[in-house]
């Protein structure tokens, strides 16, 4: 392997070599997480509905997601007659790409990051924020009435969700002190400093929420609520378009999930196990969490979702941030 | 002139509304004729939608997601099941009535059999009566638990619905060894039943109670003491007394709205004067009431089929041969029940043939659909979703 990678960079150079090393990894991990994610989620509904779950291939149904995945490429990629035909098509595009950049950012242990941006958590919020242009985008150019209700609920939604979850996380920079992802880690791995969440353990809490609400997951899934709008904003994607947003959903609940753990859990930080098994473990015990919102809560309505956001976590993660600016100031 | 005959005449005297066209296509479908240019929009739930339970179709009109107006457009399942009653002999319906509300199917079948039996004098022996009763009991028990299940799912939960369809299935289990079908029974027919309990009958039943009862705990914890569940359905779609009246709206959500109203207390039929057993009724009138008084209905069931296990008489369970054609009595003939749905009725008009002369249902949801048509207005669609879910609509029972 070290051959190889040197080979390869007498060819391409170092940086080139680097970024398809990268890149490769990343789309790798974009893949398997979805689909290991899309069984995980089927095996801990059953277990919570009391059934098996898939079953038929491969050991407790493990190759289920990968034959479902070749099913939709087999599937006929159907554009309705009266869509919006180049805003259809970009849509799924604009709301999958900036997770690859997202995943990029995110630190896997200590000198496995991809990205060591100084601004890392803006630059999080401010990718994050991209995608909700591609969920919009879907639900307009549909050309359906149902496909719009969810596309204008999805960008309400996350409008109000990313204050709360914003201000939520500086609570942590300003103890940390920086806004580099990595760095935040290494803070919390310092001699004795202890992780975030028991410091700011509310932030915590409201990070969560939101995070479920930004991610658009039960109990907050009112852009898709399948009782009400059938199936919200992609109820005109066929095959690969809807699992693109599939997949593009998967991908930010790891990337939120990555987030909390880096800021919350001490990132790579744990004994025994090397850094990114800990890192992995730490994201899907929170993806396990928010597997579980699901199958346990019924959903909001549109407004009470709203009142939660705008009357109770951005009023409460504001006076968690002064609280916070006020010790640090005073210690 | 023979029966059908007699009958064609008669439906060619019977004046047409001339307007019938404008009738299905002006008032109906308000959408296709005027787009309204208030900043309003019309949208057309069903029929094919997740929670409109079956083939209801509504068409909303909206400004956001507010309802401003609502109309509902019944009929895509309507099978003509009052017709197919004139065109047989009596005992030729008896496999219909449990298609016509395929929940309470079991109450259906009993009822019509009970119809019959009353207008032309068919005696019917103890143990069969205490069967039926039995039966019909478990039959409530398993429609109010999809009811459950379906209503939370509106909600967005979804697995309460897995979990009542287990104990349903349990239900429907049971049901099977007594009666040889799960969904549509035509298990009574006139003069009893057409099958015996079998012999562990009692004990699977006895059995399945005492888990039905710790299932319900468990739905307390997960649902009823649940905030969100609470939040969504405490004080929405609250229906008046007076509109219960205006409506005829009966059943479950005639009783939440503090209407003491149950057929099975108020006209005793069957065995029901000997049975101690309580109507629920609650005043707040809203889908959380609906939601509560269908669940101490189901307490309520259970206590009337422990009291049937234990007092089950001996017997015969019908006559000793099918009674295929029944011995009528002309004149009209009105029998009532309570489905889980409300008060289902049966008006029969007899003449000296041995087919019906005309048989029409009248079933509860059509009355309480009517009433809820009217709460809608003014709510988000997310609460027209937890408000049609809370009424329990069967839709083939309203087109029948």
């Amino acid at each position: 392997m070290p051959a190889l990678i040197a080979a390869l960079e007498g060819m391409l150079g170092t940086w080139l070599t680097q970024f398809l090393l990268g890149f490769t990894a990343l789309a790798a991990l974009i893949t398997l997480n979805a689909m290991f994610m899309v069984w995980f989620e089927r095996k801990v509904s059953a277990w919570v509905q009391g059934r098996l779950g898939p079953m038929e291939h491969g050991p407790q149904g493990t190759l289920q997601t990968l034959l479902d995945v070749i099913k939709l490429l087999g599937k006929e990629p159907i554009i309705p007659a009266k869509v919006d035909r180049t805003t259809f098509i970009l849509a799924p595009v604009v709301a999958f790409l900036p997770a690859l950049v997202l995943l990029s950012l995110l630190p896997y242990s200590e000198d496995l990051v991809f990205t060591n941006a100084e601004s890392g958590i803006l630059l999080v919020f401010a990718f994050g924020g991209v995608s909700l242009m591609g969920v919009f985008m879907g639900g307009w150019s549909s050309n359906n009435k149902y496909a719009l209700l969810g596309g204008v609920r999805a960008v309400s939604q996350n409008i109000a969700y990313e204050l709360p979850l914003l201000l939520s996380t500086m609570a942590v920079v300003l103890s940390a002190g920086t806004l580099n992802i990595s760095k935040i880690v290494q803070v919390q791995t310092a001699g004795g400093f202890g992780w975030f969440f028991m410091y700011q353990p509310l932030a915590l809490i409201i990070y969560i929420i939101a995070a479920t609400a930004e991610t658009n997951r039960a109990p907050f899934d009112i852009p898709e609520a399948e009782s009400e709008l059938v199936a919200g904003f992609h109820t005109e994607y066929p095959a690969m378009g809807f699992a693109v947003f599939f997949l593009a959903e998967y991908t930010y609940m790891f990337v939120v999930c990555g987030v909390g753990a880096a800021l919350f859990l001490g990132g790579n930080h744990g004994p025994w196990l090397p850094g990114p098994c800990w890192f992995l473990i730490k994201v899907y015990f929170l993806l396990f969490l928010m597997v579980m919102f699901r199958w346990t809560f019924p959903r909001l309505r549109f407004d009470q979702l709203m009142d939660l956001a705008w009357k109770l976590l951005i009023p409460l993660s504001l006076a968690n941030l002064m609280v916070t600016a006020l010790v640090i100031k005073l210690v | 002139m023979s029966g059908p005959s007699r009958k064609l005449a008669a439906y060619a005297e019977h004046p047409r509304t001339p307007e019938f066209a404008e009738l299905r296509f002006g008032n109906l479908e308000p959408h296709l004729i005027e787009a309204p240019d208030d900043g309003t929009y019309y949208l057309n739930m069903g029929p094919h939608h997740p929670s409109t339970h079956g083939v209801l179709r509504l068409v909303l009109r909206l400004d956001g997601e507010k309802v401003i107006d609502c109309e509902p457009v019944i009929g895509y399942s309507h099978r003509a099941h009052e017709k197919m009653a004139e065109r047989g002999l009596y005992s030729q319906f008896l496999p219909n009535p449990s298609r016509m509300d395929y929940l309470g199917g079991m109450i259906y079948n009993v009822g019509y059999c009970q119809a019959v039996e009353q207008a032309f004098g068919i005696s019917v022996p103890d143990r069969a009566r205490w069967i039926r009763t039995m039966v019909s009991e478990f039959n409530r028990i398993s429609s109010h638990l999809l009811w459950f299940g379906a209503f939370i799912m509106d909600l967005g939960g979804f697995t309460p619905f897995l979990l009542a369809f287990q104990d349903r299935e349990n239900i429907l289990d049971l049901l099977d060894s007594v009666t040889g079908s799960r969904l549509t029974y035509c298990y009574a027919n006139f003069g009893g039943v057409t099958l015996d309990l079998p012999d562990d009958f009692a004990g699977r039943a006895k059995a399945l109670i005492e888990t039905q009862r710790t299932h319900f705990e468990t739905y307390k914890k997960l649902v009823t003491d649940n905030t969100i569940f609470r939040s969504r359905t405490d004080g929405i779609g609250i229906i008046t007394p007076e509109q219960v009246h205006s409506y005829a709206m009966t059943g479950p959500c005639a009783r939440a709205s503090g209407v003491d109203y149950d057929v099975r207390r108020a006209e005793p039929y069957s065995i029901y004067s000997e049975l101690d057993f309580e109507v629920p009724t609650r005043t707040e009138g809203d889908c959380l009431a609906r939601y509560l008084v269908r669940f101490e209905e189901m307490e309520q069931s259970l206590r009337i089929i422990e009291q049937c296990l234990e007092r089950m008489p001996s017997g015969p369970i019908g006559p000793d041969r099918p009674l295929i054609r029944v011995k009528t009595k002309p004149g009209s003939y009105y029998f009532t029940c309570e489905s889980p749905r409300g008060q289902l009725g049966w008006f029969l008009l007899a003449d000296k043939n041995p087919e019906p002369w005309r048989l029409h249902a009248r079933t509860p949801s059509f009355c309480n659909l009517s009433a809820m048509i009217e709460v809608l207005k003014g709510t988000m669609i997310a609460d027209t979703i937890a408000i049609l879910g809370s009424i329990d609509v069967v839709m083939p029972e309203i087109d029948r």
